[in-house]
């Protein structure tokens, strides 16, 4: 396939090894996206970096960072007589504290997934006497695709369609996590799709405020491997900066036509991440105008009988914050399998333990 | 979450378009990239094409790790 096959050169990725090796120093350098968790594992990508250097799993994942007590009150509205809850496949498994979709599904309710946000709004424009709820969950790559869902579901004046938005902002997320200072990370491969949205100028704050060296990464071997290069000759040069090796997708620039959609059916607010409690600004809700497409407001009271989380042994939270590595967890491997996953970590097609069990066990 | 596979476009009416890879393919939407057009290679993630792929950029980034494979050690 053209743009991802050249980019798995096993020649070319010998050479940039050699180059790697000639810039070796301790370094950590945490892999931000989920996506980059899986390709790295997926390739053996830490295997073959030098010895001194070292990747960590960051907090990119968006199904393993939403919050525990989101999902719980997603998973209550398919209770609900009528009711479609819509969802992007990934959130299938994910262990809600009493039930998942996939449990609710067998059970009988009206679960579904789409390809597209967009879909969830076909439903509702022909099945009227359904309420259909999108479990809206991701970073800046996602949230224009349901933006324009609640777009044409206005246009269309639906009033069955809702959105249950638990979005996340990336780099609100990042300097949380830097200023609390529990994992010394010398490096950020930065999450390369979610800058297509925001532009790449959006993480200049990380080195000019951290000191932390940054490289917007795309998502093949080759493309991860120029990014440590990259944090590598940062490090050298003790220089740190936002470097860009996936210059052929991303731009310095925000998307102009992305912000526009995106100020026009959101606003920032803060929001509550599994592992890094309320972080303000790093989140996003439905602004005024098409406040009625605001599922957790059309659902207020519904959502307000939702009990919060018993306390449980899962430390995807610790995970999440690359302070604890998937085969270091007492329960990984033991309690908490793919098949009797406890946490969202090892469920998500991009969770770090997932990708530590399938790969690196 | 954040996968996004280079697609073609082969067709656009509008907004809507159809991508193609490996012989499969998809209904997308063009709403974030105005003059995209026939034969160009976009990032398509659930539906929505979020970037173009630059050819020129994508060719330099491949001369770059060549030259990195030909130096002689």
């Amino acid at each position: 396939m053209k743009y991802i096959d050249e980019f798995r050169n096993k020649d070319l990725v010998q050479g940039i090894i050699r180059r790697l090796g000639d810039l070796a120093a301790p370094a950590l350098i945490m892999e931000v996206c989920g996506t980059h968790t899986m390709a790295a594992a997926r390739f053996g990508l830490k295997s073959l970096l030098p010895a001194p250097v070292q990747l960590v799993s960051g907090p990119g994942c968006p199904v393993c960072v939403t919050d525990q007590y989101d999902l719980d009150k997603f998973l209550a509205l398919g209770e609900q007589p009528h009711t479609v809850l819509a969802s992007f496949g990934d959130m299938l498994r994910v262990p809600g504290s009493h039930t998942s979709l996939e449990k609710q599904r067998a059970q009988g309710a009206d679960v579904r997934f789409v390809y597209a946000p967009l879909d969830a709004v076909d439903w509702a424009r022909r099945e009227p006497d359904k309420q259909v709820v999108f479990f809206g969950v991701g970073f800046e790559t996602t949230m224009p695709t349901t933006a324009l869902a609640v777009k044409t579901a206005a246009a269309a004046v639906l009033d069955n369609f809702t959105l249950f938005c638990v979005h996340k902002t990336m780099p609100g997320a990042l300097g949380a996590l830097l200023a609390g200072g529990e994992v010394k990370v010398s490096g950020l491969l930065l999450p390369g799709h979610v800058t297509t949205i925001i532009g790449s100028q959006a993480y200049e704050f990380i080195p000019r405020e951290f000191g932390v060296s940054c490289a917007v990464t795309g998502f093949e071997p080759l493309d991860m491997l120029l990014g440590v290069e990259a944090i590598l000759r940062q490090l050298r040069g003790g220089r740190p900066r936002v470097d860009n090796v996936y210059r052929r997708a991303v731009q310095v620039q925000a998307n102009p036509r992305a912000r526009a959609l995106l100020d026009e059916v959101f606003q920032p607010s803060d929001a509550l991440w599994r592992g890094l409690g309320v972080i303000p600004g790093s989140g996003v809700k439905i602004r005024g105008d098409y406040a009625k497409f605001d599922a957790q407001a059309r659902f207020a009271p519904i959502l307000a009988q939702v009990p919060p989380p018993p306390p449980s042994a899962c430390r995807c939270g610790e995970v999440l914050r690359g302070v604890l590595h998937p085969q270091d967890c007492p329960l990984f491997d033991k309690a908490c399998n793919p098949s009797q996953p406890l946490g969202p970590c090892m469920v998500s097609s991009e969770g770090a333990c997932a990708a530590a069990y399938r790969y690196e066990r | 979450m954040c996968l996004a596979i280079p697609m073609k476009i082969i067709q656009i009416d509008g907004v809507q378009a159809v991508a193609e890879v490996d012989g499969v393919s998809r209904q997308v939407r063009l709403d974030l990239l105005p003059g995209v057009g026939l034969g160009d290679y976009v990032l398509i993630h659930a539906g929505l094409a979020i970037a173009k792929v630059d050819a020129v950029y994508a060719e330099e980034t491949l001369s770059l790790l060549r030259s990195l494979a030909d130096e002689v050690y």
